[in-house]
C-alpha cells in the first residue's frame, strides 16, 4: 500500500519528451541518458549478431542450395520435401516428443517436489541445496560422459547397484526400449539445480501466515501444498513448463554424445538429425529446413499455451 | 565517475562494432594475394598440435627448410586436432577462415567435390613431378571425371587389427593371426574367456562408424555397397547377410564382443590402447592412433588382412591435401610445391625416416602406400626398412596380403549410407532376435530412396 502511494506521488519524468523547440533540454535528455544508450546497444548487437541474425540466415539456408562458395541457389521447398522424405524424420520426431513428455512428468516434477521438500527441512539446507545444484556446475560434456560409465552393462555403477539388491542387470543405452529413458534421466539430473533452485525462490516468496491460517484451518501436508503452495507459485510453475519443453525439445547433446542416435535410431531426436544433415552429410538446407521447423513447431506451442493460460487467469 | 562509465560504454559498443566486422574476414589481407612472380602467402591446415611436440618440430623444421628453398613463398601452418572437423568445415569456409591448402579424409573428398568447394588443379597438377608415380587408385581418390581437386598424403586399406600380447595370454599364436572367420571367433572366446572386461572381438555400430565397419566387411567379403551405376543399394545380398550374421553369432552365441555396444571411433581405440580387446577391424593407422593417443605399446600390436579377403577387396581409407575453391593461381602452385616437398618426396618431409627415427618415433608402419611398386614406393619401403624402430614383422601378415587385395573406394553418399547400416548393425549387436533379413531389406529400401536423391 505504501509503495502504491509513493509510486502517485513521485514526480512524473521528463523523458515523455522536450518540446520540439527545446533543443537544449534534448541534447541534455540525450547526454543523460548516452550510458544506458550504449549499453542498449551492445544488448542489441549482441543479439542482432548472435540471435536474430543466425536465425535470419537459417530461414534463408532453409530454402537454398548452398555450398558457402558460390552465391546460394533458391530451390525452393526442396530442402522440405528431401527432410520430410527422410526415413528417420518420422522417428526423429517420435522420439523428439517422447523425450519431452517423458522430460515432462520427471524432469519437471522431480524438482519443484525437491523444492518442496528443501523448503520444509529446518537443518542443512544450504549443504543440500548445494549438492542438488553441484551438477549444473557440471560441463554437460562431462556429466554426459559421467553417465555413460554409470550405465554400462558390464562394471556400470547403476547394474551394480542393481545386482546388489539382487535384480538383473539392464541394458540401458543398448536396448530400444530403455535408450530414450536413460537419455531422459541424465537430461534430469544435469538440470535439477536450476529448477529446483527457481521453485525454491518461489517457494520462499509464499508469505508464512498463508501457512499459518490454512494450518489453523486443519489443512494436512497435501492440502497445504494444493491450496496455498501452488496457487501462489502458479505463474513460475507456468513459465518452468514452457521453458521446459522448449529445451527438452532440442535435445541433442546426449543422444549425440551417448548413443550416436542408436540402437535402431531409437535416440534419434530432431536436432541430432539436424546436426547429420549439416555436418555429416554436408547439407545445410536440408539442416536448416528441420531446424525451420522445429522452430515453428516451439512458437505455435508457446503462442497457443500463453493464449490458453492467459485465458485460464481470467 | 559518469564519464568513466559514458566512455566504458562507448568502447564496448565499439569493440562489438570491430568484432562484428572482423567476423569472415579471414586472411584476405592484399598482401596474402600474391601475385604472378610476386611473394605469396599461404596458410595450410594438419599442423601437428602442440600435444604431439615431436611431429611438430619435424613440420616446423619442413617449413623452414621449404621457405629457405622458395623464399617467395610463405607457409602460414594451422594446427588442429583432429585434422578435420566436420562440425567446423563449412562453418570455416563460409566464414573465410578455410586453409588455402586443406586436409580432408578420404570419406568426404567426393562430397566436396560434388559440393564444388575445392579447386580444380587439374591446370597445375603436371607441374607435381611426383603426381605421374602415384598410385592410379590413390591418385583417383581426388579426381572426377578427368579433373584433379587434391594430392594424397596417406593411404591405406582396412585389416584385422589384433593384440599380440592378449594372443599371447590367451594361448594363440601371435605370429600365426586368424585367416578365417571362423578361426576369428574362436580366438574372440579365448580371449572373452580371460576374464571380466576382456572383449575378444569388437565393433562399431554408432555414429556412421557402424555403417562405414560394415562396408569394409562387406568390401572383404567381395560384396558392394552400390550397384554399378551407384544408383541403387547392393548390399542385400549373401556377402551383406554373412557380414551381420558373424557378428551376431559372435556377440549372441560366443557371447565375446563385451556387453556394451554402441562404439564410436574412440571407444575401440581406447578398448585396444588398454589392452582388453583383442581385435577389430582396422588400418596400420589404427596402431598408430593408439599408440599416440590411447596409451597403447607398438610392440603389442599386429595386423593382418581380414579374414577371407583375399582376391577380392578392401576399403580403403587414407587422407590428403585439397585447395579453398577462393584461392588464387599463384597460391595452388605454391601449395603444390609445399606438398610435393613435404608430403610426397621419399626421404623428405613425411617420409624423413632418419629425422623420425632420431625423434625417437615410431618407422615401420606399412603405410601410407602412396606410390605402389613404381620407384619412389620402392625407396620409401627401402628407407622404411633401413630406420625402422618398431617390429616390421608384426606387419608382414597385411603386407604380404596386399598383392592379391584389390582397393575399393567408398560408395557415393558414404555418410548418408553409413547413417542407414547404422540401425542394421546396433540392431544385431543389441538384439538377440534381430531378423537380419528384414534389417538388410530395411535398410536397402532407405539407401535407395537416399540414392536416388540428386543422382
Amino acid at each position: 500500500m505504501t509503495v502504491t502511494q509513493e509510486r502517485v506521488r513521485r514526480p512524473q519524468p521528463r523523458a515523455a519528451g522536450p518540446r520540439p523547440d527545446d533543443h537544449g533540454a534534448l541534447k541534455r535528455a540525450v547526454g543523460r541518458n548516452l550510458t544506458a544508450y550504449g549499453f542498449l546497444c551492445a544488448a542489441l548487437i549482441c543479439f542482432a549478431l548472435f540471435s536474430w541474425y543466425p536465425m535470419v540466415r537459417e530461414v534463408v539456408l532453409s530454402f537454398q542450395e548452398n555450398n558457402f562458395v558460390d552465391p546460394g541457389k533458391w530451390v525452393g521447398f526442396d530442402n522440405f520435401r528431401n527432410v520430410i522424405e527422410d526415413p528417420a524424420f518420422r522417428q526423429a520426431w517420435l522420439n523428439t516428443a517422447v523425450f519431452s513428455g517423458l522430460a515432462l512428468v520427471v524432469g519437471y516434477a522431480v524438482p519443484f517436489v525437491l523444492a518442496v521438500v528443501l523448503n520444509e527441512l529446518k537443518h542443512a539446507k544450504a549443504y543440500l541445496r548445494f549438492v542438488v545444484y553441484l551438477p549444473v556446475m557440471l560441463p554437460p560434456a562431462v556429466a554426459v560422459l559421467l553417465f555413460k560409465w554409470f550405465y554400462d552393462p558390464g562394471a556400470g555403477l547403476f547394474n551394480q547397484v542393481l545386482g546388489a539388491f539382487g535384480l538383473p542387470a539392464l541394458s540401458w543405452l543398448d536396448s530400444t526400449s530403455t535408450a530414450l529413458v536413460s537419455l531422459v534421466l541424465v537430461s534430469t539430473w544435469m538440470n535439477l539445480g536450476t529448477g529446483t533452485l527457481i521453485y525454491l525462490a518461489a517457494l520462499q516468496s509464499i508469505p508464512g501466515d498463508l501457512y499459518e491460517s490454512a494450518e489453523l484451518d486443519g489443512a494436512g501436508m497435501f492440502r497445504r501444498i494444493w491450496h496455498v503452495t501452488i496457487p501462489q507459485t502458479k505463474l513460475i510453475l507456468l513459465v518452468m513448463l514452457l521453458l521446459q519443453v522448449v529445451a527438452t525439445m532440442q535435445v541433442f547433446i546426449e543422444p549425440y554424445l551417448l548413443t550416436g542416435g542408436g540402437p535402431e535410431n531409437a535416440t534419434v531426436t530432431v536436432a541430432y538429425l539436424m546436426y547429420q544433415y549439416a555436418f555429416n552429410f554436408g547439407d545445410f538446407g536440408g539442416g536448416s529446413a528441420l531446424g525451420l521447423m522445429l522452430m515453428v513447431v516451439l512458437m505455435t506451442f508457446s503462442a497457443i499455451y500463453l493464449r490458453v493460460s492467459r485465458e485460464a487467469e481470467r | 565517475m559518469t564519464t568513466r562509465r559514458r566512455g566504458l560504454s562507448l568502447l564496448l559498443v565499439a569493440g562489438l562494432g570491430l568484432g562484428a566486422v572482423s567476423c569472415g574476414s579471414g586472411d584476405d589481407k592484399p598482401g596474402a594475394q600474391g601475385s604472378s612472380g610476386g611473394p605469396v602467402t599461404i596458410t595450410v591446415g594438419c599442423q601437428p598440435p602442440k600435444s604431439n611436440p615431436k611431429e611438430r618440430e619435424g613440420w616446423d623444421a619442413d617449413v623452414a627448410a621449404f621457405q629457405k628453398l622458395h623464399p617467395e613463398i610463405t607457409i602460414e601452418s594451422k594446427d588442429a586436432f583432429p585434422c578435420i572437423n566436420p562440425d567446423t568445415f563449412q562453418a570455416k569456409l563460409a566464414g573465410g577462415t578455410q586453409e588455402d591448402v586443406f586436409y580432408v579424409y578420404y570419406t568426404d573428398v567426393q562430397k566436396i567435390i560434388k559440393a564444388r568447394q575445392a579447386a580444380d588443379i587439374s591446370q597445375y597438377i603436371g607441374d607435381v613431378k611426383a603426381a605421374k608415380d602415384l598410385r592410379p587408385d590413390v591418385q583417383g581418390v581426388f579426381k572426377d571425371g578427368d579433373k584433379t581437386y587434391g594430392l594424397p598424403r596417406n593411404n591405406y586399406n582396412m585389416g584385422l587389427v589384433y593384440n599380440r600380447k592378449l594372443f599371447t595370454q590367451a594361448g594363440l599364436d601371435p605370429d600365426s593371426p586368424p585367416k578365417t572367420w571362423a578361426e576369428v571367433q574362436a580366438a574372440a572366446k579365448k580371449i572373452a574367456g580371460l576374464g571380466a572386461g576382456y572383449v575378444g572381438f569388437g565393433e562399431y555400430s554408432a555414429g556412421n562408424t557402424g555403417g562405414w565397419h560394415f562396408a569394409a566387411s562387406l568390401y572383404a567379403r567381395g560384396g558392394s555397397m552400390v550397384g554399378d551405376d551407384g544408383k541403387t543399394a547392393a548390399f542385400n545380398s549373401p556377402e551383406g547377410k554373412a557380414v551381420l550374421e558373424n557378428l551376431k553369432t559372435m556377440r549372441w552365441n560366443d557371447n565375446s564382443m563385451g556387453s556394451k555396444q554402441l562404439l564410436q571411433w574412440e571407444d575401440l581405440m581406447r578398448m585396444m590402447g588398454s589392452g582388453k580387446l583383442g581385435m577389430m577391424i582396422g588400418a596400420p593407422d589404427v596402431v598408430q592412433s593408439v599408440n599416440n593417443d590411447f596409451q597403447g605399446k607398438f610392440e603389442d600390436y599386429g595386423v593382418t588382412a581380414v579374414p577371407e579377403s583375399e582376391g577380392k577387396s578392401s576399403l580403403s581409407g587414407g587422407d590428403g591435401y585439397m585447395f579453398n575453391p577462393k584461392a588464387s593461381p599463384e597460391k595452388i602452385k605454391a601449395g603444390l610445391l609445399w606438398l610435393e616437398f613435404q608430403q610426397l618426396t621419399p626421404g623428405q618431409g613425411q617420409f624423413n625416416y632418419a629425422r623420425a627415427k632420431e625423434q625417437g618415433r615410431p618407422v615401420g608402419l606399412p603405410i601410407p602406400d602412396l606410390y605402389g611398386d613404381s620407384a619412389p614406393g620402392k625407396e620409401i619401403v627401402a628407407l622404411r626398412k633401413q630406420f625402422a624402430t618398431v617390429p616390421v614383422d608384426h606387419f608382414t601378415p597385411y603386407v604380404t596380403a596386399q598383392s592379391t587385395i584389390t582397393n575399393k573406394l567408398e560408395p557415393p553418399k558414404a555418410q548418408e549410407l553409413y547413417a542407414v547400416l547404422d540401425v542394421a548393425m546396433s540392431a544385431v549387436l543389441t538384439r538377440q532376435d534381430a531378423d537380419i533379413d528384414k534389417l538388410l531389406s530395411d535398410a536397402e529400401s532407405k539407401a535407395n530412396k537416399i540414392l536416388a536423391k540428386n543422382t
